[in-house]
């Protein structure tokens, strides 16, 4: 509504302007006609008519989701055997069932705690490392000369096959779970980090040179924001990867935590908890990605597309 | 410090003399810059014209300090430069203004470097703004607005701290006709305002006349300088005066030194014939005949 009357009234002004005023033989300006009073409903119009994909991508969302339930349901409910077998595996009910029953069970809680506690501990600590390690090697070519050749040799080697050393390097099983969820974040973060470096604009640092800034505040004022964008990307896909290796490690040499908690399900001929403990890594997953967007969103407000 | 006072117009001389400067390749050293002295006297609007590759820019930015000469000197007031500095305010072709900084924020940049309190930046920053009607924007993100305004903010960022000499390269060639010649119009009204040295690099003639008190035009690569041209058109200057007799008088003579190097710039192979399209004789047949 307020726009709508602001523009109308921006348009009388010039109509009535005086530089529109100066007519020539050659020059005729055109009167723009005047717009019909703004409604209530044309406004709702307008804002359907605007959102119209946002809305159509919820509603189709929503569908896609309720069919692969459905999907599911009518594959267990009927033992399909067909290439896959379904014959055993958990209906939603069943999964359903055995969520509400985990739900009144504290050990499933502290399942869920501690394979979360073990994320924040190792993602945030390739974060804290990973960052500035990427920012001080894009900026020092001597840095980058010494650590990439390193870091490149150690790359390859999933954080899986990293278990054994692991256990062999740290002294309880927690701290070897956190380095493996350290090391399948780290790389990724790193890796962006220097990506984001390699990119920032060189006029950009002449124009802070310019302005009078030395080394410290080019670092802090341009290398950092300009790479920040990259940094995100880099802690997205870290976020991922640590709970791909979390999993892992947890399966293989666990106690307690939500891969542990699945792969015990197996073991214990529970079923339904096997897709319960998926479920619930889907999740969690799903939460922290979207928490390290909107972590981003907010520290880059000028980076809305 | 209160950065509206004018510079003292004995302040922002600017002596290139005798400029040379080469980069080493497989090949050997090349020159970019042969020999050139420019002068700048203080609060004076030089401009440097000049063909493509010239290296215009290249003496721009060894008084920026960007690049240090093979031969020859580069002062400041009688001072060698010794790196870049917030003494001289530098404009880029590309507006080159930091994304993650609002439109007042990239204002305060400078005054931010120099440690000056949050409240005399804010009114600093506020100040120039409002000379540039940029008041509106102030919270903006620089992605959010035109080309014009960007340069504007860009003017206004390079200005904040209160340099001797604003050094501009090229800083219209990215917008389009009708905005660059408001643009010209701001740069020169706050120039007459602020009285500070101005080193203006243009390809456009029509700018470096209307804009300067003098412009100088350099030859082709190896560049050097080719001539020295004062413009006597009176200030403040109109639109209008783009029409006037003097005004074309300058323009074609500067049109035609300029296009004397545009060609050697060109390679040796554009003769006049080619130009004129007469250097191929098809002899009354087609093109696919001769073909």
């Amino acid at each position: 509504m307020k726009v709508e009357t602001f523009a109308l009234r921006r348009e009388q002004q010039t109509a009535t302007g005086p530089e529109i005023g100066a007519e020539t033989s050659h020059v005729r300006t055109v009167q723009s006609p005047a717009g019909a009073p703004p409604q209530l409903a044309a406004y709702l119009r307008r804002w359907l008519a605007l959102n119209r994909r946002g809305l159509r991508a919820v509603l189709i969302g929503a569908i896609s989701l309720a069919l692969f339930l459905l999907a599911w349901h009518l594959l267990t409910e009927n033992r399909v055997v067909f290439f896959i077998r379904f014959t055993n595996v958990p209906s939603p009910s069943a999964v359903y069932e055995s969520l509400t029953r985990a739900m009144q069970d504290s050990t499933f809680f502290t399942h869920v705690v501690l394979s979360c506690r073990r994320i924040l501990f190792g993602f945030s600590l390739a974060a804290l490392i990973a960052v500035p390690l990427g920012l001080v090697m894009g900026r020092f070519r001597v840095a980058h000369e010494i650590l990439f050749p390193v870091m490149e040799v150690l790359r390859p080697i999933p954080a899986i096959a990293w278990v054994p050393m692991a256990i062999m390097l740290w002294p309880t099983n927690e701290q070897s779970i956190i380095y493996i969820t350290f090391l399948g974040s780290f790389f990724p973060i790193l890796v962006n980090t220097l990506h984001g470096m390699s990119l920032v604009d060189p006029v950009l640092v002449r124009a802070a040179q310019c302005l009078g800034a030395r080394e410290v505040s080019i670092f802090r004022e341009v290398y950092f924001p300009a790479s920040l964008p990259h940094i995100f990307t880099g802690l997205t896909v870290g976020m991922g990867v640590a709970w791909v290796s979390l999993i892992a490690a947890e399966m293989i040499s666990g106690q307690f935590g939500i891969g542990y908690f699945t792969w015990e399900a197996y073991s214990l001929v529970q079923y339904a908890d096997i897709a319960l403990g998926m479920i619930c890594i889907g999740v969690l997953g799903l939460g922290s990605s979207a928490l390290i967007r909107g972590l981003g969103r907010l520290v880059m407000p000028w980076n809305r597309t | 410090m209160n950065i509206m006072t004018p510079t003292p117009p004995s302040k922002g001389r600017v002596d290139v003399d005798n400029f040379a400067l080469s980069y080493d390749t497989l090949e050997g050293p090349v020159e970019a810059v042969s020999n050139a002295s420019i002068h700048v006297n203080p609060g004076e609007f030089v401009s440097i014209v000049g063909p493509s590759g010239c290296g215009k820019s290249t003496l721009l930015n060894a008084v920026a300090g960007f690049l240090k000469p093979t031969r020859g000197g580069v002062t400041v007031d009688g001072e060698p430069i010794d790196g870049p500095g917030a003494d001289r305010g530098m404009v880029f072709q590309q507006y080159s203004l930091f994304p993650w900084k609002t439109v007042k924020g990239n204002v305060e940049f400078g005054l931010k470097m120099k440690h000056l309190d949050k409240s005399s930046r804010d009114r600093a920053a506020r100040t120039l703004l409002g000379l540039a009607g940029l008041t509106a924007f102030e919270n903006k993100y620089p992605d959010s607005l035109s080309g014009g305004m960007k340069q504007r903010v860009g003017i206004v960022r390079a200005l904040a701290t209160g340099p001797k000499v604003l050094l501009l390269d090229e800083p219209f060639g990215a917008l389009d006709a009708q905005t660059r010649v408001i643009m010209q119009q701001i740069l020169t009204n706050m120039w007459q305002r602020l009285k500070i040295s101005v080193l203006f690099v243009t390809h456009d003639i029509d700018e470096a006349i209307f804009l300067s008190d003098r412009v100088y035009c350099m030859t082709a690569r190896p560049g050097s300088i080719k001539a020295e041209i004062t413009i006597p058109l009176e200030r403040p200057r109109h639109q209008s005066m783009m029409m006037s007799s003097e005004f074309l008088g300058l323009r074609r003579g500067l049109m035609s030194l300029i296009r004397e190097e545009s060609i050697k710039a060109m390679g040796g192979e554009l003769n006049d014939l080619a130009l004129d399209g007469l250097s191929i004789d098809l002899h009354g047949q087609s093109l696919a005949d001769v073909l």
